[in-house]
């Protein structure tokens, strides 16, 4: 841990020579930062996951339209580093405030919002190639586990499957270095889109009876789940099962399981999981079990745009995907997880996911 | 003026049996009998009834028509009155006009309310002007439809001799009480003092009380009403109307007492009269048919051709031959005989005949410069301009229309704003709807009612601002701290009603109004984009010294330790002057942003003043010869303090010498 501190440190205060070095010189200082858009990402077919692209821009200080935003920069490189010192994690949130200040003593702040310093971050981190977590800025804490799983967390030892129905609330930071995992008996992962859907599973002790680890993002997965549900995989030789709802962002949350996200794309290679298995809702579903008609919602123009958007993303050109979400789009439909409790409260956990596991029918 | 009295409903119906025999319905049979129709009247019975309306009493029932609508507007339009015809009374009689306007409450029952409370006000206007001759009093006051005003085509205030009697019968009606009127026409001629009511039955004036008296002033005139009315601050009220009247009227003083017993002066800024108007005499092009018959039936001329040349302007005899051929008539006819058929061949001749345009030197504009004056004086602001268009002519009768504009929030306001210090997520330091305020005269009057009804209105909205840097939303007025100035002068200002508080749209005055706001929005326009360079480029240089700062202390702390922080810095300020052009950013910043190029303007910066700034008469200027030391009723020394209190402006930029104005003035 100590030494890759000094790495990220190291880093940041190379932004600092940078400075002097284009000052000393009469130069414009200037920091090249990867361009973060679907423009620079690419899908490798190989690794299936998507990676960044080489396009980079330039954030020059020099220039009326880039001056506070470099300036921000290096404030936000100030706080991390001052982060990295005293060896604490802390919230993006807790950056922001910790970098806001009245300039000099004019009536202009450094930051007017929180959406000005994000976003900084995100730069750092592709700029200098290192990790959210190695700056020590943590995420909420989203996520949610439960199972046969044993991890060792700051010193203390977790049971995940001694926690009642509630469950390990998954830390945003699951590095090697923060939480061990200590063991894993389970036979697979599934990975739940909705919190009220695995709150059915681990009611229902469904990861008793298949012998599986549960867990849940709350819609998009946070980091540290995506990053656990990976690690599980990688170090446990174990499948994972994603389980979201019969809509294009449903389907998007599996991609970005799968494949990465394009906005955090440089993460792919240590977040995805190009083995993980869509295992439903498929838009076939609903005649499979005979779910009706009118527990379906309309799909509306921005679904309908979302998933045309799908269809053009290299890492849905397999031709069962084509037809999962043309299917879709020609229902016009879209059903939730929850709708599949209009057969029965547990169909979920005793027909529909058996059934499915047993066919093992899924896409991948 | 004949009109049809409505026919009483409950009149009593014979029974059906009964030989109709008008008058003889017996007392007592009200109603008719369910299930009856009630029988007309007859002609006789209808006949008996018709009677003659005096314009007095039409105007007693129809009192809105004249500006008497509600209590509050009813006290702004007894004050404009009194002061529009002292205005026009001084000029014509070439006095600088000085006037002082006290508005009182009245006490009800011993008590006196407050000002915001009150009902019941006595409103006192005097001048220095002219006087009036004793044996008009009466009629000018208590009588509708008299004046001197009327019969003529002369650019004035008043145009029908309607005001301020129809001021004094409101009041007769609200409150009972006749009219005062003291008048001197000299100092060696006794004051009169008048009290007068109208018989609103014949429209003649009855007067209650005449005497002579010892009055303090040389000459001028007094008059006062006391009315019902509502006081009220702010949009449309006498404090507005009076402000206004200032701004188009610089080369007059003006004097309110307010009813809280405040006293403003709003002071005169030029010391000479505006060319007096002259006097014309109708366009063909203006005139209908039933005024061409009147004419040709009242004219003093025996042949149709001399008619045509003596009772028009610019109808020579070539012209008024050319008029009768076309109409087939002899040009020796007489006006007389002329009539049904060949009046109207006569009409149309006119209009298909090319006459010249009226002549135009009968109008006096107020002048770019008095208009910037009175803008500049009464109105904070960065930029001023002025805009005088040349003459044009509608339906016959030439008009003149001025523009003016006022932009910014002056300097001091401006940078109060700016020190606020640190701002709180969400607080932004500009959140500036606040949207132009339009001033509508017609000939010097503020117009304050009625405004989206009003030319001048619509001319301002169908301007696109947004060609001069200034933000407009669709269909809505423009959007900034920006005052715009908009005068009618003319012979005839078509009015939409009585009251006189909507110019009525013509494609010709729409047009003009158009063509001056659009020169002064270019102006303006010349004026945001040089400001908005130079600040643009002193922000651009503020910026970088600002975050100069804050990356060389970032990089201080990143690096820890000995680090010279100073000596990154000044390497960095460096590279920033070099890249922001140093020199050239200050000749943007200093006096070289003047008004060049822009003439009739005024720019305000926080260093001083620029452009066609007008030389404001020193406090205690001698007075014109001839008006009254001191305002009758007003302490002297309560005046002073007011007076040091206008517009405080930094001494050095009246003194601005002439010289730093544009070449071409």
């Amino acid at each position: 841990m100590a030494r890759s501190s000094t790495s990220v440190e190291k880093k940041l205060i190379g932004l600092a020579d940078l400075v002097v070095r284009a000052a000393d010189r009469g130069r414009d200082p200037s920091i090249e930062i990867p361009v973060r858009s679907l423009s620079n990402v690419k899908f490798n077919e190989k690794r299936r996951i998507i990676e960044m692209g080489p396009n980079t821009q330039e954030r020059t200080f020099f220039n009326v339209g880039m001056a506070k935003k470099f300036m921000q920069t290096m404030l936000v490189a100030d706080a991390l580093s001052e982060l990295q010192r005293a060896g604490l994690t802390t919230s993006l949130r807790e950056i922001y405030y910790r970098a806001k200040h009245t300039i000099g003593d004019s009536h202009e702040n450094t930051f007017d919002n929180q959406n000005e310093s994000d976003p900084l971050i995100e730069d750092l981190e592709v700029a200098l190639a290192a990790l959210r977590e190695e700056f020590h800025v943590r995420a909420e804490n989203a996520g949610t586990a439960i199972g046969p799983l044993t991890v060792v967390d700051d010193g203390d030892t977790v049971d995940c499957s001694k926690l009642g129905k509630g469950g390990y609330s998954v830390p945003s930071i699951v590095e090697p270095e923060y939480l061990r995992i200590k063991r894993c008996s389970a036979d697979f992962v599934l990975l739940v889109e909705k919190g009220t859907q695995w709150n059915r599973l681990a009611e229902d002790k469904f990861w008793k009876k298949y012998n599986c680890v549960l867990l849940t993002g709350n819609g998009q997965p946070p980091r540290g789940v995506r990053r656990l549900a990976r690690r599980l995989h990688d170090e446990k030789k174990i499948p994972v099962y994603v389980l979201v709802d019969n809509d294009p962002w449903g389907y998007y949350i599996y991609s970005v399981i799968k494949q990465g996200s394009i906005n955090l794309a440089f993460e792919s290679q240590r977040m995805a999981i190009p083995d993980a298995k869509f295992i439903g809702l498929s838009s076939l579903d609903p005649e499979r079990y005979g779910l009706p008609r009118n527990v379906g919602i309309k799909l509306n123009d921005k679904d309908i745009d979302r998933a045309k958007e799908l269809l053009n993303y290299p890492w849905f050109q397999k031709k069962e995907w084509q037809k999962e979400i043309r299917h879709m789009l020609s229902l016009g439909l879209k059903f939730e997880l929850d709708a599949l409790a209009n057969k029965d409260f547990q169909f979920l956990t005793k027909k529909y996911l058996p059934k499915k596991l047993q066919d093992k029918d899924w896409l991948d | 003026m004949k009109k049809k009295t409505p026919l009483p409903a409950t009149k009593a119906a014979k029974p059906a049996a009964g030989r109709p025999t008008p008058l003889q319905t017996p007392a007592g049979a009200g109603v008719p009998p369910p299930g009856k129709r009630e029988r007309g009247l007859t002609a006789v019975e209808m006949g008996a009834r018709q009677r003659e309306i005096s314009v007095s009493e039409f105007f007693t029932k129809n009192r809105h028509l004249l500006g008497f609508d509600s209590p509050r507007k009813a006290l702004l339009t007894c004050v404009k009155e009194a002061v529009d015809n002292a205005f026009d009374a001084c000029e014509e009689a070439g006095i600088l006009p000085e006037v002082v306007v006290k508005v009182e409450v009245v006490p009800v029952d011993g008590v006196t309310p407050s000002a915001a409370q009150a009902t019941r006000f006595k409103v006192t206007v005097v001048d220095y002007g002219p006087g009036i001759v004793r044996e008009h009093i009466p009629r000018i006051f208590a009588k509708l439809l008299y004046g001197s005003k009327f019969h003529r085509l002369r650019m004035s205030r008043g145009q029908q001799g309607i005001g301020i009697s129809a001021a004094g019968m409101y009041g007769q009606l609200t409150t009972g009480k006749p009219v005062q009127i003291i008048s001197r026409t000299g100092e060696k001629n006794p004051a009169h003092y008048f009290e007068v009511q109208i018989n609103t039955k014949t429209n003649e004036p009855r007067i209650i009380e005449k005497k002579q008296i010892e009055w303090e002033n040389h000459r001028g005139t007094q008059v006062t009403i006391e009315l019902e009315g509502r006081y009220q601050k702010g949009r449309a009220s006498i404090d507005e109307y009076l402000e206004q009247a200032a701004i188009a009227n610089p080369h007059t003083q003006i004097t309110y007492v307010t009813p809280e017993g405040e006293t403003k002066v709003y002071q005169r800024t030029i010391n000479e009269l505006p060319p007096p108007p002259r006097e014309i005499k109708p366009h063909p092009y203006g005139i209908e048919l039933g005024l061409l018959l009147k004419m040709l039936h009242d004219t003093k001329s025996h042949w149709l051709s001399g008619f045509l040349c003596a009772d028009f302007s610019r109808v020579s005899p070539k012209v008024a031959e050319e008029i009768c051929t076309a109409a087939g008539l002899n040009p020796h006819a007489k006006p007389r005989n002329i009539m049904g058929p060949d009046a109207e061949k006569l009409y149309k001749a006119i209009q298909s005949t090319k006459i010249m345009a009226p002549p135009t030197n009968c109008i006096s504009p107020i002048g770019e410069k008095a208009i910037l004056t009175g803008l500049y004086k009464q109105i904070k602001a960065d930029f001023y301009t002025a805009v005088t268009r040349p003459p044009a002519v509608y339906r016959g009768n030439p008009f003149i229309i001025e523009a003016g504009l006022a932009f910014g929030k002056g300097p001091q306001e401006a940078s109060a704003v700016q020190r606020i210090g640190p701002v709180a997520e969400g607080e932004h330091k500009e959140d500036d709807t606040e949207l132009a305020r339009v001033l509508r005269f017609a000939n010097r009057v503020p117009l304050l009612y009625q405004q989206s009804a009003c030319a001048t209105f619509q001319a301002v909205l169908e301007t696109s601002w947004r060609n001069y840097g200034v933000s407009q939303s669709r269909g809505a007025l423009p959007a900034g701290p920006m005052v715009i100035f908009v005068h009618m002068a003319s012979v005839w200002v078509p009015f939409t009603s009585e009251s006189k508080e909507a110019i009525a749209d013509y494609d010709e005055i729409r047009k003009e109004i158009k063509l001056a706001m659009q020169e002064a929005g270019r102006r303006l326009g010349v004026f945001l984009k040089r400001k908005e360079r130079a600040k643009h480029e002193f922000h651009r240089r503020n910026i970088f010294e600002l975050y100069i700062e804050e990356v060389a202390e970032a990089c201080k702390r990143l690096k820890g330790g000995r680090f010279a922080v100073e000596r990154l810095k000044t390497q960095l300020m460096k590279i920033a002057m070099k890249r922001t052009g140093g020199e050239k950013v200050d000749e943007l910043l200093g006096k070289k942003a003047g008004p060049e190029g822009l003439p009739d303007s005024i720019i305000v910066t926080a260093e001083g003043v620029e452009g066609a700034v007008p030389e404001l008469p020193p406090e205690g200027a001698p007075e014109p010869a001839g008006a009254a030391p001191a305002p009758a009723g007003v302490p002297a020394e309560v005046l002073e303090p007011a007076k040091a209190g206008m517009r405080a402006k930094p001494g050095k930029t009246k003194a601005k010498p002439a010289k730093k104005r544009r070449k071409g003035r």
